[in-house]
């Protein structure tokens, strides 16, 4: 795909392309999103802004030049500045590409960086030699207004000019805690969220700290995506409930709602509200219990991006989505066309499900023709702990049955 | 004096403060410095923005727990990361005070002795800088307004906005475009749950005045702690009582009035 080399967060020609429950797909224009949601559906965002997480500075013992990209914090919470990991560089700027950038000097715990008015300690090193954590010397505000300062976007070389904030913060961004932007969230704008709202689709947000999303190291990149904390508020979870309750899909924007969004949700199959850090990966083995849609950038095969479609779709549909993006000339990174995907395996995509005929359809599909107590299937654990007092609000599609099925089998 | 009285009269209000997170531009004069004390005293937690570094430093030693913030809300460049500290050391906002203001010329001066510059300057500080600023911070007044805690915008204003006094051209032409926008913002955020508003505190004795009428007889003006107090009222009136409940559903029109006297 064509990199977007140009920090346009809405280019009047984005595409998108749609992926639906049956694998069908479709190009249109992305300003057309909202118009392809479905009244009852809760489109859940990241709020989250970005930080200006490239720190230019030197290695104090060596006096060599380095760029300190953090990469993760322990939480979101506004005191905990102090501590984070950190993908270190030696010479250079984002300028030159990842892959071709010259490696830091050695680092040691105790080593002492200077990074503008900002000076910080390594505190170990994390099994790679770019990858540390590190201490930021001072109070919570002086650490904050030192990244205001000195702090610029993370960026990578093919975008030329360099980025400011405002091209990475989107129109929805509050609290600083992403490392790289939530870039799916570039596609909407207020006007869309007033759309939203006179078509009776619902809005809410989390918090998620999206992570950095390559390290120019094959190796460092493997271990992507990081930790990463993130915040999901009472109302939200209540609005996920609630959209359940009603037969909507949640649509996720951006891989990073989705990660938020399912771990919260691993401990009953609930999203509760509350801070919480997700650690799990998501791919072709994970079984989503909360997100039916995604919107997403275009993603190439081997990222962790791209490991998440195929949570929502198989590998021949995906590979069929490649060549639609190819033929109509779709764009790739931060800045680039999206993608709508709705998961295969999702309860409500599923067509039969219709109002009226929803309740005893689901029902008998929720059963399988098994006893509910069954645990196999992850929609109808799901579903369990509602199922007695109604059929309605929640229930499995047709292929989940049809593996757990297959499970039984075998 | 002053503090005792603001803190005995919100504690027998069913509205209060406490832990509301505010943000104030100008912090470190007159109104501003008045508002820093007066949410401070009433339990928020508060972020102000100065030029001033050494004034900035001593603000936040008076007011100890409050945040003090570099940056001039007339430079483009700086707008972010004002919005960056704000956010990040409040973990979001609830309350965002426009206060800092210009006079543009000064000693003030007819629009036809008023150099261009100036009346830019009026207009980067009282006009644009406010946009930039509320526009960064949107995203966290939502975020409150959709968790039930309230969000609202305070545009300080003046008399000035809608009457054309001669001499204070550039002042007033900005703080009029401000009140418009406070307007149209109020109306475009309404379903979003941010409430605008656009209060005059009234002729007080602050440098600002000082600056514009050097010889005002100062026994005459109100004092700017008076002002801080009748404004903070005023937003706590349409937050939502706390312990925090359910979002407020309806925004009432833009109140455009002098507080007080």
């Amino acid at each position: 795909m064509i990199a977007a080399d140009r920090p346009l967060q809405r280019p009047p020609h984005a595409k998108l392309l749609i992926i639906d429950a049956r694998g069908r797909i479709r190009h249109t224009s992305r300003t057309l999103l909202v118009g392809v949601l479905r009244p009852g559906d809760l489109v859940i965002a990241n709020d989250a802004a970005t930080l200006p997480a490239s720190l230019q500075g030197t290695h104090a013992s060596t006096g060599a030049s380095i760029e300190v990209r953090l990469a993760g914090r322990g939480s979101l919470a506004a005191d905990d500045v102090r501590d984070f990991s950190a993908v270190v560089f030696g010479t250079g700027d984002f300028r030159t590409r990842t892959e071709d950038r010259a490696p830091p000097p050695v680092l040691l715990p105790g080593d002492r960086l200077v990074l503008g008015p900002l000076t910080a300690t390594v505190t170990r090193l994390l099994g790679h030699p770019r990858l540390v954590s590190l201490r930021f010397d001072g109070m919570p505000d002086a650490i904050w207004a030192g990244l205001a300062r000195h702090g610029r976007p993370i960026q990578y070389a093919h975008i030329p000019a360099p980025l400011a904030l405002w091209d990475v913060w989107t129109p929805i961004a509050g609290a600083p805690a992403a490392f790289e932007p939530p870039s799916a969230t570039f596609a909407l704008d207020w006007a869309s969220v007033a759309t939203m709202r006179a078509r009776g689709i619902a809005f809410a947000t989390i918090t998620h700290a999206a992570g950095i999303s390559s390290t120019g190291d094959d190796t460092l990149d493997g271990r992507l995506p990081f930790d990463e904390p993130y915040r999901i508020p009472d109302a939200t979870a209540l609005a996920i409930h609630q959209a359940r309750a009603r037969r909507g899909r949640v649509v996720a924007i951006g891989t990073t709602v989705v990660r938020a969004l399912e771990h919260a949700a691993l401990r009953d199959g609930n999203v509760h509200a509350g801070d919480g850090l997700a650690t799990q990966r998501i791919d072709a083995a994970s079984r989503l219990r909360i997100v039916d849609v995604l919107v997403s950038g275009t993603h190439e095969p081997g990222t962790s991006h791209y490991q998440m479609l195929r949570a929502f779709a198989d590998d021949a549909t995906l590979r069929r989505a490649d060549g639609m993006m190819a033929m109509h000339g779709y764009r790739t990174h931060e800045f680039g066309d999206s993608v709508l995907i709705e998961n295969q395996l999702s309860l409500t995509a599923n067509p039969r499900c219709t109002p009226g005929r929803a309740i005893i359809d689901s029902y008998q599909r929720l059963t399988c023709g098994n006893s509910v107590r069954s645990t196999l299937c992850r929609s109808c654990r799901h579903a369990q702990p509602r199922m007695a007092k109604s059929a309605i609000e929640s229930a499995p599609a047709k292929k989940s049955c049809a593996a757990r099925r297959r499970s039984m089998t075998l | 004096m002053n503090m005792a009285s603001s803190n005995g009269g919100h504690a027998s209000s069913p509205f209060t403060a406490r832990g509301v997170r505010v943000a104030i531009t100008g912090g470190t004069s007159g109104l501003g410095r008045a508002l820093v004390r007066e949410f401070k005293a009433r339990g928020a937690d508060v972020a102000f923005v100065a030029r001033g570094r050494e004034r900035v430093a001593q603000v936040a030693r008076e007011n100890v727990g409050t945040h003090g913030i570099v940056g001039d809300v007339a430079r483009k460049e700086d707008i972010h990361p004002i919005a960056l500290q704000i956010t990040g050391r409040l973990s979001g906002l609830d309350v965002l005070i426009n206060n800092a203001s210009s006079l543009g010329p000064t000693p003030l001066a007819r629009l036809g002795d008023t150099e261009c510059e100036a009346l830019e300057l009026a207009l980067a500080t009282n006009l644009l800088g406010p946009f930039r600023l509320t526009k960064a911070l949107l995203g966290a007044l939502t975020a409150s307004a959709r968790a039930g805690r309230g969000a609202v915008v305070l545009n300080v204003s003046s008399d000035a906005a809608i009457n054309a006094y001669p001499r204070w051209g550039a002042y007033s032409a900005s703080k009029a475009a401000l009140l418009h926008l406070s307007r149209i913002w109020n109306e475009e955020l309404a379903d979003e749950g941010v409430r605008f508003l656009s209060l005059d505190p009234g002729d007080m004795d602050t440098p600002l005045h000082a600056l514009a009428i050097p010889d005002a007889d100062t026994a005459t003006l109100k004092r700017p702690e008076a002002a801080a107090r009748e404004l903070a009222d005023a937003i706590e009136a349409i937050l939502p009582r706390r312990p925090i409940l359910p979002p407020v559903a309806a925004i009432d029109a833009l109140h455009v009035q002098r507080v007080g006297r």
